[in-house]
């Protein structure tokens, strides 16, 4: 059913959605806390900033990280200076541009969440003395992880459907940038449309399942996730 | 009296706007001839009573498109297989297909002051870390570019350093933009006035490659279709053929 190549665009795409998905929650939190108890006037642009990709066609984008990353622009010459060559075509250079792209998934369920908690458990612990840290990571994240959840699953899925960014800045590698997209969309235009439907339907499975998850699981716990 | 005037004025402008619907030619186009095609739409307008519509894809999206029902009266393909398919499916016209430009390919360069010799050795010798060429899966001009390497024997010295665009445009980007330093272009989209625009290119011999034949075919739906039928003929014309040759085609 699945050809060599189709499985290998599986595995890619699978590799990415999950490195890009753990390296969001790491930048994104951080911005998602700021986000959300800043009353700093830079709280407008940031969150600007982090939508853009919402509104800019996936192509526009793909196009400037192609220049950018290229050897005269800002991230190409950062990259060639600490010695990482150019990022264009290569997985590191996806997965660059899927941080970017997939940032408002991860960063505004968990800032939803975090505006939600307000100030009242953060003060109590404190009174308890929990230190800050302390008051993160023992009061914080449990009560927003539904927001994490949401956030993981967004941003996996987002990258798994990622298609005109990797097309521009790709190049079509096997192995390195051919992700499922690419395939599917590969096969359509090659007219093998057997090949596409079988993967197509596979994508389609896949990220149903991965919605019903999203859904069962936020209906199982509510908002304030308590035992 | 006043009434009938008006119904008189209304069944004028009903007629007119029949009349204009007629008159109109709807006509996929591959997009590597795009920029080419509204300049033929121009002078076709120019000296003809008809009004062409264009929309531009890849050929293998557009034939997909055709395939089930898109409202084109003709295809301008980027290839031959395609047209030739429409034609056996019952599609195209029979007898309609012709080849309205043949493309070139050129081994291109965005840096400026490379001779050609130096390009064909910096090709020959794989030095370069990325080459461009569009999919040889997808596009006629990858496939030219496949042969070209396959002719000089220098395909499994090259495929590490392959990125594949999706098409011939995709593919003079990844070169534009300094990401490859190498790529296989179109000859139209570097050459003008036979001279290369920027960068340094070297065009490559015809003996390397298949002609890149592209072919037009006049859709079941334009058959009777005045307009289509008459840019059909405009594009074999002498004035249609300078205009191609102007942007790098050749012509059959």
């Amino acid at each position: 059913m699945l050809s060599e190549t189709d499985l290998g665009a599986i595995w890619l795409t699978l590799r990415l959605a999950t490195t890009v998905t753990l390296l969001l929650l790491l930048i994104g939190t951080p911005i998602a806390w700021w986000l959300a108890r800043t009353h700093s006037w830079l709280k407008g642009p940031v969150s600007a900033i982090v939508a853009l990709p919402l509104v800019l066609p996936p192509t526009v984008l793909g196009f400037y990280l192609l220049i950018a990353m290229g050897p005269q622009g800002m991230i190409g010459q950062l990259t060639q200076e600490l010695g990482l060559g150019l990022l264009p075509f290569t997985f590191w250079g996806l997965v660059v541009a899927s941080v970017f792209y997939s940032m408002p998934f991860v960063v505004q369920p968990i800032q939803n969440a975090m505006e939600n908690l307000g100030n009242r458990p953060l003060e109590v612990a404190a009174t308890l003395r929990a230190g800050p840290w302390d008051r993160f990571f023992t009061v914080v994240i449990p009560i927003t992880k539904p927001g994490f959840v949401t956030a993981s699953i967004l941003g996996f899925a987002h990258t798994v459907g990622e298609f005109g960014v990797v097309l521009m800045i790709g190049g079509n590698i096997p192995g390195q940038t051919r992700v499922v997209s690419v395939q599917i969309y590969d096969h359509v235009e090659a007219l093998e449309y057997t090949q596409a439907h079988t993967l197509a339907a596979t994508m389609v499975i896949f990220s149903f399942a991965v919605l019903l998850a999203m859904y069962v699981f936020q209906r199982n716990k509510p908002v304030w996730g308590i035992k | 009296m006043v009434i009938r005037n008006k119904l008189r004025v209304a069944i004028l402008f009903m007629a007119l706007s029949c009349h204009a619907g007629a008159q109109d030619v709807d006509v996929a186009v591959a997009s590597n001839f795009a920029a080419i095609m509204q300049d033929i739409k121009g002078r076709f307008e120019k000296n003809s009573p008809y009004q062409v519509r264009l929309s531009f894809g890849s050929s293998g999206k557009i034939f997909a498109q055709i395939q089930h029902g898109a409202p084109f009266d003709m295809f301008l393909s980027a290839d031959q297989a395609k047209p030739e398919a429409l034609e056996e499916l019952g599609l195209g016209v029979k007898g309609s297909r012709f080849t309205y430009a043949v493309g070139g390919l050129a081994l291109w360069s965005s840096e400026t002051g490379i001779t050609p010799t130096d390009l064909e050795a910096m090709l020959k010798g794989a030095k370069m870390n990325k080459l461009a060429l569009a999919n040889p899966k997808l596009a006629p001009y990858g496939v030219a570019a496949a042969q070209v390497l396959e002719q000089l024997d220098i395909k499994a010295l090259t495929e590490p350093n392959w990125v594949m665009g999706e098409n011939i445009a995709q593919t003079y980007q990844f070169v534009a933009t300094g990401n490859a330093k190498l790529g296989f272009v179109a000859l139209s989209q570097v050459l003008q006035d036979n001279k290369v625009k920027t960068g340094s290119a070297w065009i490559i011999p015809q003996t390397l490659y298949y002609p890149i034949r592209q072919q037009a075919v006049l859709l079941q739906r334009g058959r009777e279709n005045m307009a289509a039928n008459a840019l059909l003929n405009y594009l074999k014309s002498a004035e249609a053929r300078e205009i191609i040759t102007s942007y790098g085609y050749t012509t059959e």
